[in-house]
C-alpha cells in the first residue's frame, strides 16, 4: 500500500492535507489520532468510498482513483459501525456477501458456514443480526470482511464503543487474521490497541502525519510508561507524592496525584527509573493497594509528539461523521 | 485457512462486469430485500392496505357526487376510479422506495455494497424489482376490491396491458425517489418531499375526476401531468375510450424520466461520501 500527497477537502475544510503512507505487505499499520484527525477519511479513499481532492493512492497494486473495481475484489472493509444488515440473519449477511463476491450458491453456503464457525456464530446463524450483542456484531462484520479472502483489510476503529471484554474478543480475531498474513491498516484512539495489534504505527492529527515508526520506537520517543501507585491508606497520598518527587525522576510529566480515586501516577522512561521508583516507595514504608503500569494515554502521546494536546474539537471531519465522534468522545 | 477450502472468487481480476454477474447481483440483492419483508411483514401494510382503504373511500364519499357529474352514479365512478387508482398505486410505490433506500444508507450497509466489485446499479435495480413485486400485490389487491364494489372487467388483455404501463411508469418515478433517498439527510425529509411533490401531482390529474369541471389553468395543468396520461391510458385500456395518444404520452415520459434520472441516481449512489 503506497499513499502519496493524498488530500481530501470538504467545501473549506480540510480533512486530509497531504497524506503518505507505506504499509508493508503482511504487516499491521496503526494509525493512531484523535477524532477529526482525518483517520476515517483516509480508510474510505483507499477503500474506494470517497475520491481524493488530490494525491495518488495504490492498494495491493491497484489505484483507488483509477481502478477501483479491481480494487474492491482484494479489500475488506470493517467500519466504526458494524456494516451488516440487521434484518437478515448472520447467516445470510455472509451468504449475500459471496453472491456479491461471485462465489457460487455452494461455495458461498460453505464460506458463510466455515466462517460463523470459525467467528464463533454458528448458534445464531439464524437470527437477525439486529438481535446480536455488540461484540458478535463486529464479529459478523469482520466475518462479513473476510469472505472473499481479501489481501487487504482496513479496520476502521473496530473496537470503539466496546467493552473491554469484548475488545479482547476482537483484538483476538484480528490478530489472528494478521497470522493468516493479511495486511491490515488499523485506525485507532487507542495506544493500548495499537501496540496489540499494530506493528508499525503513523500518528495523524488535523488531516497530517505528524509521526510515524515502530511502535516500540514511537513508544521510547513517547516515554515509555506511567507507575499507578495506590497506597492502602489514603493519607499517604501526598507525602508519598513528595517524596517520588523528591528522587527526581521526571519522566513525560511530573508525578501527579488522582485524588479521586486515591493514587499517584508516576510516568518512568525507562527499567531503571520503574525500579527505583518501587525502590522509594519500599523505602517510606508504605502499605500498598495496588501497583500497575499502564501505556502512555493518546493525550501524553500527542503532548509528547506535537506539543499540543489531542482531541481538541477540531472540525476536519466531515459534518456526517459528527455523531461518531459525539459517541467516541463519551 | 485450512488448505481445503473454496478456492478464491477470481483470481484474475478483472474490471468488467460480464452480464451474468450483474444478473447475480441483482438476484443476491432481491433475496435480501425479499427477506426483510418476510422478518417484518409489517412492511406490506401499504401494498395491502392502501388498495383496500382508497377504494373504498372514494368509490363511497365521492362516488355518489363524481358518478352524477359523469352521467352515471356510483357504479360510474367505480369504472372511472379503478383505473385511477392503479395509477396512483404505483406512484405511492415509488415514494416508499426512496424512504427504505435512505434507511439503508444510514444503517452503514451502503458502505459495504459500495465496496463491493458489484455493478454500480445492481443496488437499485434490485430495489426497484422487489418493489415492482410489492406493485403487483397491491394491483391485484385493487382489482379483487374493484370487482366486489363493481367494476366489470371486459378487457382482460387491456387490463394486463394497463398494470405493465403502471408498472414502467412507476419504476421510472422511482429513480426520482432513489436519487431523493440518496441525496437527502433522513428518511423523514423523503417522505415530507415525496408527499409535497405527490399530492399536487396527484389530486391535479385525471386520477380522482373528470378535469373539465376544474378551472382553466388547473385543467391545462392536469393536460400535461404525465399522472393524467397514465391514469387516462390505463381506463382507455380497461373500460375502452380512445388509449394511443395517452398511452405515447405516458411511454415518453417513462422513458425521459428514466433516461436522466437513472443516470442520476446511480452516480449520487457511487460518489456518496
Amino acid at each position: 500500500m503506497t499513499v502519496r500527497g493524498l488530500v481530501k477537502h470538504y467545501g473549506e475544510t480540510k480533512a486530509l492535507a497531504g497524506v503518505d503512507l507505506d504499509v508493508r505487505e503482511g504487516t499491521v499499520m496503526g494509525v493512531l489520532g484523535p477524532n477529526g484527525a482525518g483517520k476515517t477519511t483516509l480508510v474510505r479513499i483507499l477503500s474506494t468510498l470517497l475520491a481524493p481532492t488530490a494525491g495518488q493512492a495504490t492498494v495491493a497494486g491497484y489505484d483507488v482513483v483509477r481502478q477501483p473495481r479491481q480494487l474492491r475484489r482484494v479489500i475488506g472493509l470493517t467500519g466504526q459501525y458494524a456494516s451488516v444488515d440487521e434484518k437478515l440473519p448472520g447467516w445470510e449477511n455472509l451468504y449475500l456477501i459471496g453472491r456479491l463476491l461471485d462465489l457460487s450458491r455452494k461455495e458461498a453456503r460453505a464460506r458463510a458456514d466455515e466462517l460463523l464457525e470459525r467467528f464463533s456464530l454458528t448458534d445464531a446463524a439464524r437470527r437477525p443480526a439486529g438481535t446480536y450483542s455488540g461484540g458478535m456484531r463486529r464479529r459478523l462484520d469482520l466475518a462479513a470482511s473476510m469472505i472473499g479472502r481479501p489481501a487487504v483489510l482496513f479496520l476502521d476503529e473496530p473496537t470503539t464503543g466496546l467493552d473491554p471484554r469484548t475488545r479482547n474478543e476482537v483484538w483476538d480475531e484480528v490478530k489472528r487474521l494478521v497470522g493468516e498474513g493479511v495486511t491490515v491498516l488499523l485506525t485507532t484512539q487507542y495506544m493500548e490497541e495499537a501496540e496489540q495489534l499494530a506493528s508499525e504505527l503513523t500518528v495523524m492529527d488535523r488531516g497530517k502525519v505528524i509521526a510515524r515508526g515502530g511502535i516500540e520506537e514511537l513508544k521510547a520517543r513517547v516515554g515509555g510508561r506511567t507507575l499507578r501507585i495506590r497506597p492502602a491508606d489514603p493519607l499517604r497520598l501526598r507525602p508519598l507524592a513528595a517524596a517520588l518527587d523528591e528522587l527526581g525522576i521526571t519522566g513525560l510529566a511530573p508525578v501527579t496525584v488522582d485524588a479521586e480515586r486515591a493514587a499517584l501516577l508516576v510516568p518512568v522512561l525507562s527499567d531503571e527509573q520503574l525500579t527505583a521508583v518501587v525502590g522509594a516507595v519500599t523505602a517510606q514504608d508504605v502499605t500498598l493497594a495496588s501497583i500497575s503500569t499502564e501505556l502512555p494515554s493518546l493525550d501524553e502521546v500527542f503532548l509528547s509528539l506535537t506539543g499540543h494536546r489531542a482531541g481538541e474539537p477540531l472540525d476536519t471531519e466531515p459534518a456526517g461523521s459528527a455523531e461518531h465522534r459525539e459517541e467516541v468522545a463519551a | 485457512m485450512s488448505a481445503t477450502t473454496v478456492p478464491p472468487a477470481q483470481t484474475v481480476h478483472d474490471a468488467r462486469i460480464p452480464l451474468r454477474g450483474h444478473l447475480r447481483h441483482t438476484g443476491a440483492l432481491v433475496r435480501r430485500n425479499l427477506l426483510w419483508i418476510r422478518q417484518d411483514p409489517e412492511s406490506m401494510f401499504d401494498a395491502v392496505l392502501f388498495p383496500i382503504v382508497f377504494t373504498l373511500l372514494f368509490v363511497y364519499v365521492f362516488g355518489g357526487s363524481i358518478g352524477q357529474a359523469l352521467g352515471g352514479g356510483q357504479e360510474a365512478y367505480v369504472q372511472y376510479i379503478v383505473p385511477g387508482l392503479m395509477a396512483m398505486m404505483g406512484m405511492n410505490m415509488a415514494q416508499g422506495v426512496g424512504t427504505g433506500f435512505n434507511q439503508d444508507f444510514n444503517s452503514g450497509v451502503m458502505d459495504r455494497f459500495r465496496s463491493l466489485p458489484i455493478g454500480r446499479g445492481s443496488v437499485l435495480f434490485a430495489k426497484i424489482a422487489v418493489e415492482l413485486v410489492r406493485m403487483l400485490i397491491a394491483t391485484t389487491i385493487l382489482m379483487v376490491v374493484g370487482v366486489l364494489v363493481g367494476f366489470d372487467i371486459t378487457n382482460w388483455p387491456g387490463l394486463l396491458a394497463a398494470v405493465g404501463l403502471s408498472a414502467v411508469f412507476g419504476s421510472a418515478l422511482m429513480w426520482i425517489f432513489l436519487t431523493l433517498g440518496v441525496t437527502m439527510k433522513n428518511a423523514q425529509s423523503v417522505q415530507a418531499m415525496g408527499f409535497l411533490v405527490l399530492m399536487p401531482l396527484q389530486f391535479g390529474s385525471s386520477i380522482f375526476a373528470p378535469p373539465q369541471s376544474m378551472p382553466d389553468w388547473l385543467e391545462s395543468f392536469t393536460e400535461y401531468n404525465p399522472l393524467s396520461s397514465l391514469a387516462d391510458a390505463a381506463r382507455g385500456l380497461m373500460v375502452g375510450g380512445p388509449v394511443a395518444h395517452d398511452l405515447w404520452m405516458t411511454l415518453g415520459w417513462t422513458v425521459a424520466i428514466t433516461a436522466v434520472m437513472a443516470p442520476v441516481a446511480i452516480h449520487k449512489f457511487r460518489t456518496k461520501d
